[in-house]
């Protein structure tokens, strides 16, 4: 491609084809640029934290809504509050780390010292030095608070907003979310650790994939084997008007396991330590549910194993996942290692969880320079209705929906392709 | 066993153990725990915060087995080799105690052998081992081993034990 041709691929398209995506869309920096103004700040609610990392007044937690700073903080009455993690003064950082306890915000460089709810209470030589220099008279504190952004909470999951424009968190989710998070996130959490890995792709295939349920019976070989994360699986994947996806499966019994360790050749993969795999039902008969919701955040439960998985995209080449363990305040030791035992399954060395990064990492390298071509997103049909199904891409094409009206794209019909669902 | 003597021989087993690790004899690695030990590797970020939560985890030999099996027959992952680099050793062992504890600084590089990026080099952890060794007819074996990890990102993925 000579450099005149090049410059004919604006990050504009005029339309997105939910069955077809632009490889561009992974690779081009403009993208990743409008997507910040566009996206992360535009009308969505991205995942900002648990109210339970925030155990007290004074509990602060910084984070990034798409790259911008960030911090949610509960005030010395027990409001919480996110804010801009940048000081109105001259815009440097004011809380430098991932978490702790603040009376007040007090900025590093020119000490402007702000309450936990980003009101602007105090700046030094405000009245100068001997009655030169100083502020004017009619400089108004009030004026300069922190930007305080959109919290909302639901079921205890903070989500954050740059926009009025973002439409209530509970419309956003849909009820099949809320009913899923309440699920969950159904009493006072233990939060037990966090994990974090940068993987060299685009933070959209990393999306894709938590959307993807059939790959994991054929990318993670030991998921398959071990637990009852198989295609033939009965399961579901529920998509829906609104930004959440949820995938889902039953446990199921062993004459099926069996049947699947014969098709893939893995009978004599056994392990010599079972205790991994001793679970405690805890979620009915539910062994597995992956929830996605748009745009940077899975919740978890794979067998006794809880987490939240926070994408934070870096470069267009690059992101950050962060994994949040946690269990239930009322865990007895027991149930607590086996979460502790089972939390091998996921983050960056989990048995289930690593080949994720490494596979997102093989499309983003072999993307290179392909500018102009695309995906074929089309198992399960072109549409994105609920499917009682293992076998369906639809949650992709619904992250797709989501992403093309985030960044104002008309969706293009992709044709008369009926569900197969 | 004198000081002297103890030391020199805690440093050739630390030497056998990381040279198991890099040259890829994994199958032998279980075999330098006892039967019932711990083996963690575990973000200092977790450690200040006194949050259990590790990365990698076993509490029995036969798990590190498993780690082994899924590592060669089970997981995906970008082929590469590492090289430990450890500092001096902390050696203690109490008068009458059956177990002596070692810590040591530790970096591990690891060597890309995939063909996109077939030997590019980087710092992949650094950290501390924590370390309670025993006897075993003679032979020094780990009981338990914490692997604290300074760096809390792990870059893409990790499938080899520290």
């Amino acid at each position: 491609m000579d450099i005149a041709q090049r410059d004919e691929f604006q990050p504009d398209l005029s339309s997105l084809d939910c069955t077809h995506i632009p490889y561009r869309l992974f690779i081009d920096p403009k993208v990743q640029e409008q997507e910040q103004d566009r996206l992360w700040q535009g009308p969505i609610w991205s995942y900002v934290g648990l109210e339970d990392e925030l155990p007290e007044p004074g509990s602060f937690r910084t984070t990034t809504i798409g790259r911008a700073p960030v911090v949610v903080t509960r005030d010395l009455k027990g409001q919480l509050h996110l804010l801009l993690n940048r000081c109105a003064h001259r815009g440097a950082m004011v809380c430098r780390a991932p978490r702790g306890l603040l009376k007040t915000i007090v900025c590093p460089y020119h000490q402007w010292n702000y309450d936990l709810g980003g009101r602007l209470r105090g700046i030094p030589f405000r009245a100068g030095v001997n009655g030169r220099g100083g502020y004017p008279a009619d400089f108004d504190l009030a004026a300069h608070s922190l930007t305080e952004l959109r919290l909302e909470s639901c079921q205890g999951v903070m989500f954050g907003s740059f926009s009025s424009q973002a439409p209530p968190l509970s419309d956003y989710l849909g009820a099949a979310v809320v009913e899923e998070l309440a699920r969950v996130f159904n009493r006072p959490l233990r939060i037990m650790g966090y994990s974090r890995q940068e993987v060299r792709s685009n933070w959209k295939l990393y999306a894709e994939n938590t959307r993807d349920p059939y790959h994991a019976s054929l990318l993670h070989l030991f998921h398959a084997t071990f637990t009852s994360h198989r295609a033939t699986a009965e399961g579901s994947t529920t998509t829906g008007p609104h930004h959440g996806h949820i995938q889902s499966f039953k446990g199921d019994d062993e004459a099926e396991a069996s049947a699947f360790r014969r098709e893939t050749a893995t009978s004599e993969y056994k392990l010599a330590d079972p205790s991994l795999m001793a679970g405690r039902p805890e979620f009915g008969r539910r062994a597995l549910s992956v929830l996605s919701i748009f745009p940077n955040l899975v919740v978890q439960q794979i067998g006794n194993t809880l987490a939240t998985r926070q994408i934070v995209p870096l470069e267009v080449d690059r992101f950050e996942l962060i994994v949040t363990y946690f269990g239930y305040q009322d865990d007895d030791p027991e149930l607590s290692a086996i979460r502790l035992k089972q939390a091998n399954l996921i983050g960056p060395a989990g048995y289930i969880s690593l080949e994720d990064g490494y596979a997102v990492e093989l499309v983003q390298r072999a993307l290179a320079n392909r500018p102009d071509t695309q995906s074929v997103i089309e198992m399960g049909g072109r549409d994105t209705a609920p499917a009682q199904t293992l076998v369906t891409e639809n949650a992709l094409r619904a992250f797709w929906q989501s992403w093309g009206q985030a960044m104002g794209l008309p969706l293009r019909d992709a044709g008369a392709g009926e569900s197969h669902g | 066993m004198d000081e002297v003597g103890l030391r020199l021989r805690v440093e050739q087993f630390l030497a056998a153990y990381t040279a198991c690790l890099d040259e890829d004899r994994l199958e032998e690695w279980p075999g330098l725990f006892t039967e019932h030990c711990v083996y963690k590797i575990i973000p200092y970020e977790n450690v200040a915060q006194n949050l259990p939560v590790a990365l990698m985890f076993g509490d029995s030999q036969a798990m590190l087995r498993d780690r082994v099996t899924a590592h060669r027959r089970a997981n995906l992952y970008a082929p590469h080799r590492y090289r430990h680099l450890l500092g001096p050793l902390r050696v203690r062992a109490a008068p009458g105690e059956q177990t002596i504890e070692v810590r040591a600084n530790f970096a591990v590089y690891r060597t890309m052998l995939d063909p996109a990026d077939y030997g590019r080099s980087e710092l992949f952890a650094v950290g501390e081992y924590q370390d309670r060794l025993v006897w075993e007819q003679e032979q020094l074996r780990v009981l338990e081993m914490i692997v604290v990890v300074d760096t809390a990102k792990i870059p893409t993925l990790l499938v080899t034990p520290l």
